[in-house]
Formats: C-alpha cells, sequence, structure tokens
C-alpha cells in the first residue's frame, strides 16, 4: 500500500503542501513574500522528490495513473521552467499590484493539473488534470482585475478553452463508447482503422488538444490573450502549459492512437504546416513584443508538431528536444522584457527597444543571442533543436513538411532580425532604469549560457531524451 | 412503437452538441448564452456517456458523468467571476463589445 502511494508521491506532496500555503496565506496578513518563498520551495522540493524517485514503468489505481521517464523527465521540465519563471517576474509583479498570495498557489494548482495529465494513462484522470491546469489558467488570465485588457483577455481565453474542452469531451465520449474503455492500453488495442466511430472520436480529441497547444486554426485566443494578460502570465502562459500539452499529444499518438497512424498523421502534418507558415506571416506586421512573441510561439509549436507528425519515435525524441529548447528561449526572452522599465511602467513595443544597444549593451547582447537562437542561427541551441525535428521529418522521407519547415525558417528569421535592426542600428529614444532584478538577471544569463553552451555538448540532452521511449 | 435503442441517444446527444457549438459561433448579443451553450455541450456529452454506459453494462461512463458534473459546476462558477470582473471594468457584456484588441 505505502510502496504503491510512493508511485504519486509528488502529487501528493504539491496537493498537501497547497492546501497548507492557501491556510497560511489565508491566516497571516501580507502574506505574498512568505507564500511566494514557500512555493520556490515547495517546487525545489518536488524536484528533488522525482529526481530521487527510480524510472521504471509503475502503473497504479486500475493502471490509470503512470510513473515513468517520460512523465518524471516532462514534470521536472515543468517545474524548472515555472520555477523560472515566477522568480523572474517577481519585481514585475510587486510593481503591478499583483501581489495576492493566491497568485503562486494558483499557479501550484496548475501545476498539480499538468502533473496529472502527463502521467494519466486513463480518459477521466487526464479530462480532469486539464480541467484542473485550464480551470487555474482562466484566473491567472484575468488575475489583473482591475485592468480592462486582462479581464478581456480572461473572458476570451475562458470561452475558447471551454469550447475545446467541450470538444475534447466529446470526443472521450465517443472513443469510450466505441472502445468500451477509459484506459489507454485497452483503447490501444481496440482502436483501429476499422473502428470507425472511435477513428471519428480520435479527430474531436485532436482538436481539443491542438487548442490546448495553440496550433492553427485554432490558434485565435493566443495573440490576444498574450496581449492582455500582465507580463509575468504571458510568460507562464507561453512556457509551461505548452510543455504539458505537447507531452499530452505525444502520449496520446504514442500509446492509443499508435495503430491509426495514418489517420492522424494527415491531420498533424496539417496543423505543422498551417501554424509553421502562419507564425511566419503574421508575426511580421506586430508591433507589440508579446503579440510577436504569440505569433512566434505558434510558429514553434508547429516545428515541434513536425516532429510528431512523423510517427516515429525519434521524430517523438526531436519534438521532446524542441520544446524543452523553446522553454529555455522564451523564459530568456519573456525575462529581458523585465527589465524595460521606466518611469514604474513596463515597456512591451518594439519601439521601445530602439537604440538600446547604446546605453544596455549587456540587455542588448543577451537579446541579440536570445532571437538569433529563436530564427534558428547556428552555432546557438534554436538551431540544434530545428535540425533535429528537420532529420527526423527527411528520415521518413517527408520531403514537403521539410522544405516548407525551411522556407518558414527564413521568413521567421526576417522579424526577428527586424528587432535586432531596431535594437542596435536605431536611434537610442529611452533610456531604461537600471533595476536591480537580480532574479530575471539569473534567468537571462542562465538561458543564454545554456543557449550559446548548447553546441559543445548536444548529446547531455539527446541521451536523457533517448532514454524517455526505451521501456 | 419502435424501439428507443443505442443509436437515438446518440443522436440526441449530437444534436444538443451541436446545438451548443452553433450558439457559441452565432450568438452576437450576451456572453452568458456563451456559458450556456457550454453547459449544453457538456450536458450532450453526458448523454453520450451514459447511453454507452447502459448499453455496454459497464458503470465507468456513470462515475465519469458525475465527475464532468462537478467539473461543469466548477468551469460555470469561475466563468460568471470572471464576467463579472469584466462588467465592472467595461460596464457590457454584449459580444461585440469584446474587441479591445485585435490585429
Amino acid at each position: 500500500m505505502i510502496n504503491n502511494l510512493n508511485i504519486m508521491l509528488p502529487e501528493i506532496f504539491l496537493s498537501l503542501s497547497i492546501f497548507s500555503v492557501l491556510m497560511i496565506g489565508v491566516f497571516i496578513k501580507n502574506s505574498f513574500n512568505i507564500v511566494f518563498n514557500l512555493t520556490s520551495l515547495i517546487i525545489v522540493v518536488a524536484v528533488a522528490i522525482i529526481l530521487s524517485s527510480p524510472n521504471n514503468v509503475e502503473k497504479i489505481f486500475l493502471n490509470s495513473f503512470t510513473r515513468d521517464a517520460f512523465s518524471n523527465y516532462f514534470k521536472i521540465l515543468i517545474l524548472l521552467s515555472s520555477l523560472f519563471v515566477i522568480n523572474s517576474s517577481k519585481n514585475f509583479i510587486i510593481d503591478n499590484k499583483l501581489d495576492k498570495f493566491e497568485y503562486p498557489i494558483i499557479i501550484l494548482l496548475s501545476i498539480l493539473g499538468m502533473f496529472f495529465m502527463v502521467s494519466a494513462n486513463d480518459l477521466i484522470l487526464f479530462y480532469l488534470g486539464l480541467e484542473l491546469q485550464s480551470l487555474s489558467l482562466y484566473i491567472l488570465a484575468s488575475i489583473d482585475r482591475d485592468n480592462l485588457r486582462s479581464t478581456e483577455s480572461g473572458i476570451k481565453y475562458f470561452v475558447l478553452s471551454a469550447l475545446s474542452s467541450g470538444l475534447l469531451l466529446y470526443g472521450c465520449s465517443l472513443l469510450y463508447g466505441f472502445t468500451g474503455s477509459t484506459n489507454f492500453d485497452f483503447i490501444a488495442v481496440e482502436l483501429t482503422k476499422e473502428n470507425t466511430g472511435a477513428v471519428f472520436a480520435m479527430v474531436f480529441i485532436l482538436v481539443g488538444l491542438a487548442f490546448k497547444v495553440s496550433a492553427v486554426p485554432f490558434h485565435m485566443w493566443t495573440p490576444d490573450v498574450y496581449e492582455g494578460a500582465p507580463t509575468s502570465i504571458t510568460s507562464y502562459f507561453a512556457v509551461v502549459p505548452k510543455v504539458a500539452g505537447l507531452a499530452l499529444l505525444i502520449k496520446f499518438m504514442f500509446i492509443p492512437f499508435s495503430n491509426i497512424l495514418l489517420e492522424w498523421q494527415t491531420i498533424i502534418i496539417f496543423l505543422s504546416i498551417a501554424s509553421m507558415i502562419l507564425g511566419a506571416v503574421a508575426a511580421m506586421i506586430q508591433k507589440n513584443f508579446k503579440r510577436l512573441l504569440a505569433y512566434s510561439s505558434i510558429g514553434h509549436i508547429g516545428y515541434a508538431l513536425a516532429g510528431v507528425a512523423t510517427g516515429s519515435v525519434s521524430g517523438y525524441e526531436s519534438a521532446i528536444v524542441y520544446i524543452s529548447i523553446y522553454v529555455i528561449m522564451n523564459i530568456g526572452a519573456f525575462s529581458c522584457l523585465y527589465l524595460l522599465k521606466k518611469d514604474g511602467k513596463y515597456k512591451e513595443n518594439i519601439s521601445d527597444l530602439s537604440g538600446v544597444s547604446k546605453k544596455h549593451p549587456l540587455l542588448a547582447i543577451s537579446l541579440l543571442i536570445i532571437l538569433f537562437s529563436l530564427a534558428g542561427v547556428p552555432p546557438l541551441g534554436g538551431f540544434f533543436a530545428k535540425f533535429y525535428v528537420f532529420v527526423a521529418v527527411l528520415e521518413r522521407e517527408m520531403y514537403a513538411l521539410a522544405i516548407i519547415g525551411l522556407l518558414t525558417t527564413v521568413m521567421s528569421a526576417f522579424y526577428y532580425l527586424k528587432i535586432i535592426k531596431t535594437i542596435y542600428f536605431d536611434d537610442s529614444l529611452i533610456t531604461f532604469e537600471l533595476t536591480k532584478n537580480k532574479t530575471a538577471q539569473v534567468s537571462i544569463f542562465t538561458s543564454c549560457m545554456i543557449l550559446v553552451t548548447f553546441f559543445l555538448y548536444p548529446s547531455v540532452l539527446n541521451n536523457i531524451v533517448n532514454s524517455l521511449f526505451a521501456s | 412503437m419502435i424501439e428507443i435503442g443505442l443509436g437515438h441517444y446518440l443522436s440526441l446527444g449530437a444534436i444538443i452538441f451541436f446545438l451548443g457549438v452553433i450558439g457559441i459561433f452565432l450568438n452576437r448579443k450576451n456572453v452568458i448564452v456563451i456559458l450556456m451553450s457550454i453547459e449544453l455541450i457538456l450536458l450532450a456529452v453526458n448523454i453520450n456517456l451514459i447511453s454507452f454506459s447502459i448499453f455496454s453494462g459497464d458503470i465507468v461512463g456513470q462515475i465519469f458523468t458525475m465527475l464532468i458534473l462537478t467539473v461543469a459546476a466548477a468551469e460555470a462558477a469561475i466563468g460568471l467571476a470572471i464576467i463579472v470582473v469584466y462588467y465592472r471594468n467595461r460596464g457590457s457584456i454584449r459580444v461585440e463589445d469584446i474587441h479591445g484588441m485585435k490585429g
């Protein structure tokens, strides 16, 4: 019994600590700082618990919950990225009077939801995890409740995400009906090409998942939510739910849908191509940096989906490497926004960046590294991420996908280079306050260091990711 | 007298489901109507699950329905709360008025 519970020790620890932190927040006045520091501590302890747990495959609760190398890897990625996101945004949260103690607690709740998502081996547990994550994200999007734009982004996110959950749930109900079980392993056996009803259900589930990772044509909410929500929330949205969504997508393709590869492959290829093209084209005309990053993240999800579309283990591995490097790049890019402060207000327009290189050379060089990496310029990390995806795609001889991917990479380089031109060659307009935002600087430094030195030891990440599908 | 079978229940579920989806996209008046449409979608799913559960003799579908009902309640509560804070800032919850950000 106790051994079985050990399997889900990270989830148990996280939920118990959420309850205790909630009590601390309620009973102590002005408890934001205490709760915030406790949250960071909880995340670090959770990482330690996961690192100390073995990686063999274990299933409990009627095989509805799995712990394996795959889920452990994604849990650690989720925890570490949220640790960096919330710590680098602490000054921003306080400056914008968002320092309510609920803020870190809701983030912890959404992390708990994502834990169940990546560990689920059953439609019910998967749905509950997904909803716990989505409900927390609705609140986070509208957390700046006296701000019109934040609440509007909350409404938009709520309506579209609830619709996508509904579509996904309809798919789940059909899948349950036509395969006779909610367990992923059973579904994998029953779900074949002849089972037309279940193939129909697969389409609904894919639509729901595409909404969650914001793949075109289900991306409508992304730019508005990214622009309207406070930057600290936007950076969380851009990083952590994307990781969990992609993990879920790969898990669905790998276990329940493994027998109908040809049926879902066409859909994923379409999603991937559409996302890559829209991400490259629509970002060109953006003036707001957050909106630009929204379109850039749509494009990046397109590349990760190209890896998934191969339907091979090497393709899934390349998608996981891609999303890991994407996380590092985006944490760096958003941390730069926390340094652009003038007269107590944070700037988020691209034109505000003009001539930054003259007054703040360090910030300019970090932005240069991060933007080059986003564009995929060798030898930075972003290049290797794209390289592995294209190798996996070419292995399966999907030349059209690879060619369109390369073309959109070149097109998207245009707008990244445009920002670099603004930073380095335009006239200086604004001198930003030299804020003592140590945590954001540490995040930028870490992200730049990893991106620059990635080419020295690419095998470290590769070996870890290769071991995920070994069992 | 026709025999009511699984097909009839599934058709009912499908009709309610598509009414819900159409309600979200055609409605130009009020956000509350969108909330009601979302509830319709979830109820259609419940009809599906219960009928599958009854006709296959498997209890899991009904348990799933219970969980969906609780999630739907939580979702409605959060949705209404967001609509209230939006109304405080904007003074209107007409769908046409929600266009602060574009492009």
